[in-house]
C-alpha cells in the first residue's frame, strides 16, 4: 500500500532554523526513519539525522515526532492517520548541532557524576558470588540504551532546566542498578538526595511512558531510591533502628 | 546546558494526539469523588442499615444516637457522642476518621503523579509545557511531607483490617448469618482496597525492596512476598482507581438503603 505522505522536518543549527515540508512515498512497513533516509536521498542531502542499527537497541535516532519524543525507528508510519502530517523535530532539552541532531554530551557528564561499583572482597576461592533473584530487578536498568528519551522528556530538565540540580531518569536507573547491587558497598544515599535531586522528581513517570525498552523507570528505579532516601533521612523509625543495629547497608 | 529550542508556555507543545484526555479523566474523577465524600462526611446521618456500616464511617470512634440511619451505640469504639465536639461542626463520625485514609492516597506515588499532572500542570501531560516556576523545587521544601507516605501506609493497613471485619460483620444480623446485595458490595471493598495499599510503593520498599540481597541469611522467604506485593504495584494504577470508586459506591449504596430509596435484597427480609 504505497502513497505519498507528507513531512514536515525541523531544520537549522544553534542559531535557530523552522520547519521545512517534504513529500515522498511510504511503502507498506516503513518506519519514520525510512521516510527521513528517502527524503534524505530524494531532496535533502544536506539534511542531519544521527542513526544506526534501525532495531531500538542503539539509541541514536530519538527525536520528537508529531511532538511526543520517540525513536525514529521503532515509529511505524501506519501508527498514524493517512492524511496525518509528520512533524520531525530534535530532542528539545538538547542543544542542537544541526536539523535532528542534538549535542547529548551532558549527559556523559552526569554519568561520570556517579560513584562506581565498589565491590565486597571476593569470597576465599577468588570468586565473586551473586544468586540470579539478587540480580533480577538490576538486569532490568541494564536493558538502557542511552537514547535519552526520558532525559528530554522528564519536565525538570525540559522545561524548569534543572539540569544542575538533577541528574535525570537515565542516571536515576544506573544509580538504583549500583544500590541495588549485593555486591556493592558504596554509600550513594547523601548524594542521591543532595547531590542527584532524587526529591526534584515528582514521579509523572513521563520518563516510562517514553522508554522504548518499557523500564519501570520511576516505579522501580526511582520511587526505590526516593524509599531509601526516606529510611535515611526522613524516617525516625528507621533512624532508630539503624542506631541500635548499626546497619548502613541492606 | 544551552537550550536552542523555545521553552513551552504552559499547555503548549507539538503533540496532535488526545493528551489532554487522561489528565481531565484525572482532574474529573478526583473531583467527583473529593464531592462527594465532603458531603458524604458531613451528613453524619444514613451510614448504617441492616448491618452494613459505610466505609466513610468506620470505625465508629463516638456514635450520636437518634440521628436517621446511625449505628446502635454497641457499635462505637468510645462510645456517646462527646459534649466537647465545637458546635459548627456536624456531629458526623466520618470527620473522625476520613483523614487517615485521606492522606494515605494523598501521598500514594501514583496519585502524586496524576494530581501533580492533572491540577497543578506539573507537567499537564508528558512533552506539554508546564506551569512556569520561579525556581522548581519538585518534593522538596514545600512538599517534603510526601516522605511521610509510609507513616500513613500504616493506618491504612489498620483500616484494612477494620474494613474486613466490617465485611464479615455484614453477613451476619441479628446473630443470624445470612447475606445481603449490601454484604457482597462491603465484602468487595476491602479487597478492591487490599490490592491496592498493599501494592503500595512504600509497602514494597518495607517488604523487600530495601534489601540488596535476597538470597542472604536472615532474608527467609522475602523474595516470595516482594514479588506478590510487585505483581499488585504494577497495577497500582488500576487497583487505586477501582478502590477508590468502590469506596464510594459502598458509602452510596448503605446511604440510599437506609434512606430507603433503594431497597437491599437479602437472606433476612428487612
Amino acid at each position: 500500500m504505497s502513497e505519498v505522505r507528507e513531512f514536515k522536518i525541523w531544520r537549522g543549527n544553534s542559531s535557530g532554523g523552522a520547519m521545512v515540508a517534504y513529500q515522498t512515498q511510504v511503502d507498506e512497513g516503513m518506519v519514520v526513519l525510512d521516510a527521513i533516509h528517502k527524503i534524505q536521498a530524494e531532496s535533502a542531502g544536506d539534511m542531519a539525522v544521527r542513526w544506526n542499527c534501525k532495531a531500538g537497541k542503539c539509541g541514536s535516532c530519538s527525536m520528537e515526532i508529531n511532538g511526543m519524543p520517540k525513536l525514529a525507528c521503532m515509529t511505524r508510519m501506519n501508527d498514524y492517520q493517512p492524511n496525518e502530517v509528520i512533524n520531525c523535530r530534535p530532542m528539545k532539552s538538547f542543544p542542537v548541532i544541526k536539523d535532528l541532531v542534538t549535542d547529548v554530551s551532558w549527559n556523559y557528564q552526569q554519568n561520570k557524576k556517579i560513584t562506581p561499583l565498589k565491590p565486597k572482597a571476593r569470597d576465599k576461592d577468588g570468586n565473586y558470588r551473586m544468586m540470579q533473584e539478587d540480580v533480577d530487578r538490576i538486569q532490568e536498568f541494564r536493558k538502557c540504551i542511552e537514547c535519552y528519551l526520558c532525559q528530554n522528556t522528564c519536565h525538570v530538565i525540559r522545561d524548569h532546566q534543572q539540569e544542575s540540580r538533577f541528574v535525570g531518569p537515565r542516571f536515576m536507573i544506573r544509580l538504583a542498578s549500583l544500590e541495588m547491587h549485593p555486591l556493592d558497598t558504596a554509600d550513594r544515599i547523601p548524594a542521591i538526595k543532595n547531590e542527584y535531586g532524587s526529591g526534584l522528581c515528582n514521579i509523572t513517570k513521563c520518563c516510562t511512558a517514553v522508554c522504548p525498552e518499557h523500564i519501570q523507570i520511576t516505579d522501580n528505579a526511582i520511587i526505590p531510591l526516593k524509599e531509601r532516601v526516606v529510611d535515611r533521612y526522613y524516617d525516625p523509625i528507621m533512624w532508630i533502628k539503624r542506631k541500635l543495629f548499626s546497619a548502613k547497608k541492606n | 546546558m544551552e537550550h536552542t529550542l523555545r521553552r513551552f508556555n504552559f499547555l503548549q507543545g507539538h503533540r496532535t494526539d488526545f493528551w489532554w484526555v487522561e489528565p481531565a479523566m484525572v482532574l474529573v474523577g478526583l473531583s467527583l469523588f473529593i464531592v462527594y465524600a465532603t458531603w458524604a462526611a458531613f451528613q453524619g446521618n444514613h451510614y448504617y442499615t441492616v448491618s452494613y456500616l459505610s466505609p466513610f464511617y468506620s470505625p465508629l470512634i463516638y456514635v450520636k444516637t437518634g440521628v436517621a440511619g446511625s449505628a446502635p451505640l454497641w457499635h462505637s469504639l468510645l462510645g456517646a457522642w462527646p459534649s466537647w465536639w465545637p458546635d459548627f461542626l456536624p456531629a458526623s463520625p466520618a470527620l473522625l476518621i476520613l483523614i487517615f485514609p485521606g492522606l494515605f492516597r494523598f501521598t500514594c506515588y501514583y496519585y502524586r503523579g496524576a494530581y501533580y499532572k492533572a491540577f497543578a500542570g506539573s507537567p499537564p501531560a508528558c512533552a506539554v509545557g508546564a506551569v512556569p516556576q520561579k525556581k522548581y523545587q519538585g518534593e522538596t521544601l514545600l512538599l517534603l511531607f510526601q516522605n511521610l507516605h509510609r507513616y500513613a501506609l500504616y493506618m491504612a493497613l489498620l483500616y484494612l483490617l477494620i474494613l474486613g471485619a466490617d465485611a464479615i460483620a455484614s453477613f451476619v444480623y441479628e446473630s443470624q448469618i445470612g447475606f445481603g446485595i449490601g454484604s457482597i458490595v462491603l465484602l468487595i471493598n476491602p479487597i478492591l482496597l487490599g490490592l491496592y495499599t498493599l501494592g503500595c510503593h512504600s509497602f514494597r520498599h518495607l517488604v523487600g525492596g530495601r534489601k540488596d540481597c535476597f538470597s542472604c541469611a536472615g532474608a527467609g522467604s522475602i523474595n516470595g512476598v516482594y514479588r506478590k506485593v510487585s505483581w499488585m504495584n504494577r497495577n497500582h494504577k488500576l487497583f487505586a482507581w477501582l478502590s477508590l470508586f468502590w469506596v464510594g459506591f459502598s458509602d452510596l449504596y448503605v446511604r440510599l438503603v437506609s434512606m430507603g430509596i433503594i431497597n437491599d435484597w437479602n437472606t433476612w427480609g428487612v
